[in-house]
């Protein structure tokens, strides 16, 4: 059996690829594990185990690679069942996933199963005094987070979101690889795959270096927003609201529940600035923020803070830079 | 077909004050909205009832004040409104939430179809719908933004993933999790009002839940709150300048030429603007 102290990470794939934030966990939990003088396990599950010995690179001790061809599919059913299998056999102390929709599909399913703990979207991994990870969850608007715990039972699952740690650089390769060949069939699946429609490159703000992202105050005209991004050859974020009201789909929500970018400049228009949202653009280089409403939080987060309407702000920016 | 949708009323996030001195949340005078996911959970389920016939059930837990919340859901549109009310509910995580609404949904004999938001305003686990499903055996899918019933006895979902869309099918009964923004909610129906503002709320308390006393609330609850810090924000410089609009622009287009976005000319010369490399 492993250590008691043991932390695991999901490294989930698509393909043959591991998903980034995978690898940024795997990186981070590397030092979770060291303080809590436990070894560090890799599982993952997929069609083919070619790519399992890379997870080595990133920092794990052991490499777990369930392998089934049926595999070749994320499935709620399947992959809890196979988790919890080597869930109940490990019994590690910590289970970390990426927060990406799967991840979460699979986090709150398995936290069931299991009868234990899960806290999600998690911006900080800390171990404290007690030898306990504590995982720091951003709270309301007035600038608190919470440092949550799952003292009793095991494993602590936790999520955190892409982009909240650095992507390691890959070491050479090490740990061993042990393959799991569960010999499934379609029974084990809850659902049936009718199509998939690949949405060619998807939006990928943690990567982007410039950012303009909308709030509440746009009104919804994300055009506007476009045009702004484009002229500063960046990509368009949004606040919950903007989602939330379908000015623009989820895959651009900045902040706790979305992505935590890392632009050097982010141009935020009509954001109110609630903490949810502000922990999605702390690490960018430059916040420059345009808000009618002089007393907005957000000009607490921001360098530059200007106090006006942002349409014609915005009109007359992008008619500058890009016209020229 | 029978639907249960899992409704949760938030406070408005911008109205929630901190007390910092005691590290605690003041939500007294806060006015709280339903959770804006939940809706588009309701939607979906009013418009599966007008295709293909049955009854929506809207299940809360929370205090009583959460009544005229459920008014609202009923006067959208929903038959019937049950509210898990319970001072031994409180406190409860992700672990125990699921557990409580999926003894709710036991409670109302079951259900083809439970229907929620795909995640809270508040709390923003995104983790509670799956529990359901967990707690209840039911199949799910997640991020779900349409959903068909092609044939009795099976569902058919559209996820929305990061890379693409995925549709799948599934057998009932069945967990959904809606995404916010996926539909149009309905506006009240005013010839409503009346009947909603009359209907009788159930109310269930623990004991007549019947529920595992150590599943529920604070007792049922995993995790822990081990600490409470402010957000250690970034030193920004946090000037504010108010200007009219072409005197802002030209403020804004200036710090981001200082920044290095090399390929920014002034307004009067420079190329096409390009991407960064």
């Amino acid at each position: 059996m492993s250590g008691s102290e043991s932390v695991w990470v999901y490294a989930e794939r698509r393909g043959n690829l591991f998903r980034p934030v995978s690898l940024e966990i795997l990186g981070k939990a590397r030092a979770v594990a060291d303080s809590l003088g436990g070894e560090l396990v890799a599982i993952t599950a997929g069609a083919g185990d070619a790519p399992a010995r890379e997870l080595g690179r990133y920092g794990a001790d052991r490499v777990i690679a369930i392998e089934d061809p049926l595999l070749r599919r994320y499935d709620t059913l399947a992959y809890t069942r196979l988790l919890e299998t080597e869930m109940r056999s490990g019994n590690p102390s910590v289970l970390l996933l990426g927060a990406t929709r799967d991840g979460q599909d699979l986090a709150g399913r398995l936290a069931v199963r299991l009868r234990t703990g899960l806290t999600a979207h998690v911006t900080a991994l800390e171990v404290d005094g007690e030898h306990r990870l504590v995982g720091w969850v951003p709270g309301f608007g007035g600038g608190i987070e919470a440092g949550i715990v799952c003292p009793e039972r095991r494993p602590a699952i936790v999520t955190v979101r892409p982009g909240v740690f650095p992507l390691p650089e890959p070491g050479a390769a090490r740990g061993d690889v042990r393959v799991v060949r569960p010999a499934l069939d379609e029974t084990a699946f809850g659902t049936h795959r009718v199509e998939f429609e690949p949405k060619g490159f998807g939006v990928d703000l943690t990567r982007s270096e410039v950012l303009v992202v909308g709030g509440r105050g746009t009104g919804g005209d994300f055009a506007r927003v476009q045009r702004l991004a484009h002229c500063l050859g960046g990509e368009v974020g949004a606040t919950r609201v903007a989602t939330d009201a379908g000015w623009i789909e989820r895959e651009h929500l900045v902040g706790q529940t979305g992505v935590v970018t890392h632009p050097k400049v982010v141009v935020v228009l009509g954001a109110s600035g609630a903490v949810q949202f502000t922990v999605g653009i702390e690490k960018a280089g430059f916040v420059i923020a345009v808000n009618r409403d002089p007393d907005a939080p957000i000009f607490e987060s921001a360098d530059l803070g200007i106090v006006g309407d942002l349409g014609p702000i915005v009109d007359r920016l992008v008619k500058d830079l890009g016209e020229a | 077909m029978r639907i249960i949708v899992c409704l949760k009323v938030v406070p408005r996030p911008e109205e929630v004050r901190v007390d910092l001195e005691k590290k605690v949340l003041e939500r007294s005078g806060v006015r709280s909205v339903i959770n804006p996911s939940d809706l588009n959970a309701l939607e979906t389920a009013l418009a599966l009832r007008d295709l293909h016939g049955g009854r929506v059930t809207v299940l809360s837990m929370g205090p009583p004040n959460f009544e005229p919340y459920l008014r609202v859901a009923l006067a959208v549109g929903a038959d019937e409104a049950v509210l898990l009310s319970d001072r031994s509910f409180g406190g409860a995580d992700t672990l125990a939430t699921s557990y409580t609404l999926a003894e709710g949904v036991r409670s109302l004999g079951g259900a083809d179809m439970v229907v929620c938001g795909d995640e809270s305003s508040d709390g923003g686990t995104s983790q509670v719908p799956q529990g359901v499903a967990e707690w209840l055996g039911y199949a799910q899918a997640t991020y779900v933004d349409r959903l068909e019933v092609p044939s009795s006895g099976t569902l058919r979902a559209r996820r929305v993933l990061e890379d693409g869309t995925e549709t799948v099918d599934l057998p009932l009964p069945a967990v959904v999790s809606v995404l916010g923004g996926a539909n149009d909610v309905r506006f009240i129906d005013y010839s409503r009002w009346s009947m909603a503002e009359l209907a009788t709320i159930r109310v269930i308390d623990a004991a007549t839940l019947g529920a595992d006393p150590n599943a529920i609330g604070l007792k049922g609850s995993p995790t822990v709150v081990a600490g409470l810090r402010e957000v250690r924000k970034p030193g920004r410089r946090r000037e504010v300048v108010t200007l009219p609009p072409d005197a802002a622009a030209e403020r804004v287009a200036e710090e981001l030429r200082r920044l290095g976005l090399s390929h920014l000319e002034g307004p009067t010369g420079g190329g096409p603007a390009r991407r960064p490399s």
